[in-house]
């Protein structure tokens, strides 16, 4: 009996191996992955022992911390609730963060290797000093303009959205999104109650947790066509070449009319009056004469069809910028569809842009030609305040020279001064822009967007901006928005506002 | 057994063990207070100092009864034990302090309760050495122990859900507060009558036998009593949904049947038997349903317990996820006793303790401590290989076995290596009945084991009955002698 008893205590040293080499598995392989997983209490608990850093604009805190009884030792807070929540995002206790909370939140938490010496010297001292403070680029009075303006709004929309950016960094001076919502119900301590909030608004039909300017993509209408005027300038046009224009323009069963006979019935029309006109005939011509491929090499080269631009810090963690899209302009079998070239020329058919992207077109002209990367993240800013990282611009991409941004500039500063943006005049600043009203559901009232810049009196460029505004009823659609675009540049310039 | 001058009874060895051990357990109880509460009490010594007075206790009583078994199963057990309870003790102050109560006394809360139990099961076992002095004697009783096995195992069964019930397991008997598994105490008893059962009919089992498909199968009478015994615990078990512990008892069928006959056809048909039927319960799980719905149900949670479906089921993977993800904080070295969040695991003071001691001793700690429970089971056999009756044999190798396949279905289980089933962590979990079954199983196996290591009486190493004592007991002498009628 012994033979049979020695192999028993064989097997059982066989089954005492393998639960040692799946403790290793356990303790050792998958450690790292269990010790941060999402259903891991204790990565919370320890979260909130020590104060989440500050996020601050414009030496405001926007979302702060407030001392609890309970087990989670930190409350976040956010004052400013809906004004600032489509960038902030929000931090839920058991859930995934989002916005800048979920972006930076490693520096945020003090769990970044820019705080490893602020960790070490807590290691000794047994503190628990806290993450560090994230400072935004926002400009508080462009940003609380722009939240006012859009809510104001004088045609009753209810869904919208604005951004301003500096064209000379790329800095973002505003983003708002209308609707907007209250991150703090999302935060409270108590899941449950957390939990039911977020479902309130996951389920709102108006979509209050998009944040419209970067992750929504809407037709741009006519502001397309500062793109097809790019391209012509591109290749040997001059703002007063003479294009074709005229009532009606039919291409391959695409019937393409003016937005009112008084505009541009003559069979030419030159470049520069033909934006400042908004000349739906011209600009369909124009993009049909050019040709399609040049018309999406200009868009490409203004940043649409880039899936991969975020904006936060510079380093590419940031809120992710959904992808504007000019459609295929193709019939089946892959040759060109005139028809669509003619309507996708006018920003109808299948283009989408996101307001960030219009934005960048008016930014780029503005900046000589050059597009910076719009960011969020000014300053990184240890717990003890020192600072550990400042943003410096950074050229994403050159898609025209300065000779095409010149003419582009002369050109939009003359819509403003004499055509369909008259609305976003700023007393003092020459300001340029380009208004688009899009078409889209039958029946439906169009959406208004305006893209604008506006250059101070020593010459400078300071802010470029695009307002979108969804469904607005009672006729020109994007003169509400020119207006609205105006006043968050202006507030950004540093004059008026309040 | 009287002393032979001149042989080396290593109770001294034990003696130093035993203090070793408590020391440990003592240190222990220090950090956790440190960890925890931040300071050391004036009495954070009370719980190791009551232990080392109580297996003290049973060292006399080993001295005198047992003289030469082995030394260093009561250190281990004791270390294993008093670490437990120490655990428990912290789970209390945990509880405690999060409540914002003053930290209770040492008697108080489930540490104050494993010290208790640990003073009956000590108790218990003492009796046992004292009244049993020579394993043989339980041979007598063979059959009444196998009765008594399937009766523990079927009390719960029979018994209304409101005196049986805890947490949905039907393996109780609750009378007000107090309750008690009674299967916990079945095995033993099982073991014993497999053993005689086995021995008696060893010769029988291992020559009458008919060829099927090049496999010897004994004859349907001859091992009809055994496998009547075994089929119905099964059956039992399977009702009362405690699968682990019929695992149990299936490998325990199978082994003792093996090493009785030494043929390895046995473990093969067992093996196959098993894999086969956990085979086809998977399947009928998946499309019949029925009473093998929780069965598939297990598996899918043992294959993807962080699918976020199974995380959030009643009944899912929550206690897995949980216990991986404790084990897993816990890392190489662990937070140190008392630094870690063991509440986060359901059930951390019963099934999951070993999870929750993971968090705080880290791959180091448990590592040291599954070393501990090889050790035990590795004695525990070889008192089995040294022992010179049968009976001892069987009796020894069966329950080592046993030991060991619990740890690992219930530490297979935790960690993800294996599906769930509910068992207790042997002397780690808090409970009574586990500790009293498992001391009364050590004393067994301390039993066994003075007869294997002190001298033999007459005879030498024979596996003749007769061998071990000077008063064999009678039915013994029969054990052998069947006669092979074709």
């Amino acid at each position: 009996m012994n033979a049979p008893l020695r192999r028993a205590g064989v097997v059982i040293l066989v089954l005492f191996g393998l639960l040692f080499a799946n403790l290793n598995w356990v303790q050792a392989y998958k450690a790292d992955d269990y010790r941060t997983n999402d259903y891991n209490r204790r990565v919370v608990v320890a979260q909130y022992e020590r104060p989440r850093g500050v996020i601050e604009a414009g030496g405001q805190g926007v979302a702060t911390n407030k001392i609890t009884d309970d087990a989670l030792k930190y409350l976040r807070v956010y004052p400013r609730k809906e004004v600032y929540a489509p960038v902030l995002g929000y931090r839920p206790v058991g859930l995934a963060a989002t916005g800048i909370e979920n972006a930076e939140n490693d520096f945020l938490s003090g769990e970044s290797d820019k705080l490893f010496a602020d960790r070490v010297k807590d290691m000794f001292t047994g503190n628990n000093t806290g993450g560090g403070n994230v400072l935004l680029t926002l400009n508080t009075k462009a940003q609380e303009t722009a939240w006012k303006e859009l809510n104001d709004n004088e045609r009753n929309v209810t869904k919208g959205a604005a951004i301003a950016i500096d064209p000379r960094t790329g800095a973002v001076q505003a983003m708002v999104s209308m609707p907007s919502f209250d991150p703090n119900p999302l935060v409270s301590h108590d899941e449950k109650a957390a939990a039911a909030a977020y479902n309130k608004l996951n389920k709102d039909p108006a979509q209050p947790l998009l944040n419209r300017s970067t992750a929504e993509t809407k037709p741009p209408g006519s502001v397309f066509k500062v793109i097809v005027s790019a391209a012509a300038l591109q290749n040997g046009y001059t703002t007063e070449t003479e294009i074709e224009a005229g009532r009606e323009y039919r291409e391959s069963g695409a019937v393409i009319r003016n937005s009112e006979d008084e505009v541009c019935p003559g069979s030419q029309i030159d470049l520069k009056d033909a934006l400042t006109t908004s000349c739906n005939t011209g600009f369909a011509r124009l993009g049909v004469t050019l040709g399609r491929d040049k018309v999406l090499a200009a868009a490409k080269a203004f940043g649409f069809e880039d899936d991969q631009l975020t904006v936060g810090d510079l380093e590419g963690s940031g809120l992710p910028v959904a992808m504007s899209d000019t459609g295929k302009i193709a019939n089946p079998d892959g040759s060109v569809d005139k028809g669509a070239l003619a309507q996708s020329s006018l920003g109808q058919r299948d283009v989408r842009m996101t307001p960030l992207q219009g934005a960048l077109i008016a930014a780029t002209v503005a900046n000589g030609g050059k597009q910076m990367r719009p960011y969020l993240v000014q300053k990184l800013t240890s717990p003890d305040l020192r600072t550990i990282y400042t943003a410096k611009g950074k050229v994403l991409r050159e898609p025209i020279n300065g000779q095409v941004a010149d003419d582009l500039k002369d050109m939009m500063v003359s819509v403003v001064e004499n055509g369909t943006g008259k609305r976003a005049r700023i007393d003092g600043m020459e300001v340029g822009g380009k208004t688009g009203t899009a078409q889209n559901a039958e029946g439906a009232d169009p959406h208004g967007w305006f893209v604008g810049f506006a250059f101070n009196d020593k010459g400078e460029a300071v802010s470029a901006a695009c307002v979108m505004l969804e469904n607005v009823p009672g006729g020109h659609a994007s003169a509400e928005a020119a207006r609205i675009a105006g006043l968050i540049m202006e507030a950004a310039a540093g004059q008026g506002g309040n | 057994m009287a002393r032979i001058p001149g042989m080396k009874t290593q109770r001294n060895a034990e003696l130093g063990l035993l203090a070793f051990a408590m020391v440990l357990v003592a240190a222990y109880g220090a950090t956790v207070e440190a960890g925890r509460i931040g300071e050391i009490t004036p009495t954070f010594w009370v719980p190791a100092a009551l232990l080392s007075v109580l297996f003290l206790g049973l060292h006399f009583v080993v001295r005198y009864t047992a003289p030469y078994a082995d030394p260093v199963l009561i250190p281990a057990v004791a270390l294993i034990n008093g670490l437990g309870v120490g655990f428990l003790r912290r789970l209390d102050i945990g509880d405690a302090l999060s409540e914002k109560q003053p930290i209770p006394g040492i008697f108080s809360g489930i540490g104050g309760r494993q010290l208790a139990w640990t003073l009956i099961a000590l108790i218990l076992a003492a009796v046992l050495l004292l009244v049993v002095r020579d394993h043989k004697v339980v041979s007598r009783y063979a059959y009444t122990l196998g009765l008594t096995g399937i009766v523990l195992v079927m009390i719960p069964a029979v018994l209304p859900r409101s005196l049986s019930e805890v947490n949905g397991a039907k393996l109780w008997i609750r009378i007000g507060s107090f309750s008690i598994q009674p299967g916990e105490f079945a095995k033993i008893a099982l073991v014993s009558f497999f053993a005689y059962y086995l021995v008696r009919k060893r010769e029988v089992l291992s020559l009458a036998s008919r060829r099927v498909l090049g496999i010897d199968f004994p004859r349907g009478r001859d091992l009809g009593p055994v496998v009547t015994v075994w089929l119905l615990s099964l059956l039992v078990l399977v009702f009362e949904k405690d699968l682990g512990t019929a695992l149990l008892y299936f490998g325990l069928f199978i082994v003792t049947l093996y090493v009785a006959t030494e043929r390895s056809s046995w473990l093969i048909i067992g093996l196959l038997l098993f894999f086969g039927g956990v085979y086809v319960a998977y399947l009928l799980g998946a499309s019949v349903g029925g009473p093998f719905a929780n069965f598939y149900d297990r598996a899918q949670v043992w294959l993807n317990p962080f699918d976020s479906e199974n995380y959030e089921r009643v009944g899912g993977s929550y206690q897995l996820v949980q216990g991986l993800l404790s084990l897993g904080t816990g890392g190489l070295f662990g937070s140190g006793p008392g630094g870690g969040s063991p509440r986060f695991v359901p059930e951390v003071q019963n099934d999951f303790i070993f999870a929750g001691m993971g968090e705080e001793i880290g791959l180091f700690g448990l590592s040291a401590l599954l070393v501990l429970y090889l050790l035990i089971v590795e004695r525990g056999l070889r008192s089995a290989l040294a022992v010179r009756d049968s009976f001892g044999k069987l009796v020894a190798g069966g329950l080592s076995f046993t030991l060991g396949l619990q740890i690992f279905v219930i530490l297979g289980g935790i960690t993800g290596l294996i599906p769930l089933t509910g068992q207790t962590t042997p002397f780690l979990s808090s409970g009574g009945s586990s500790l009293m079954a498992n001391w009364l199983l050590i004393a067994m196996l301390l039993r066994i084991s003075n007869a294997a290591r002190g001298p033999a009486a007459s005879g030498g190493g024979t596996d003749r009955a007769g061998g071990g004592g000077k008063k064999a007991p009678a039915q013994l002498h029969g054990a052998m002698t069947e006669v092979i009628k074709p």
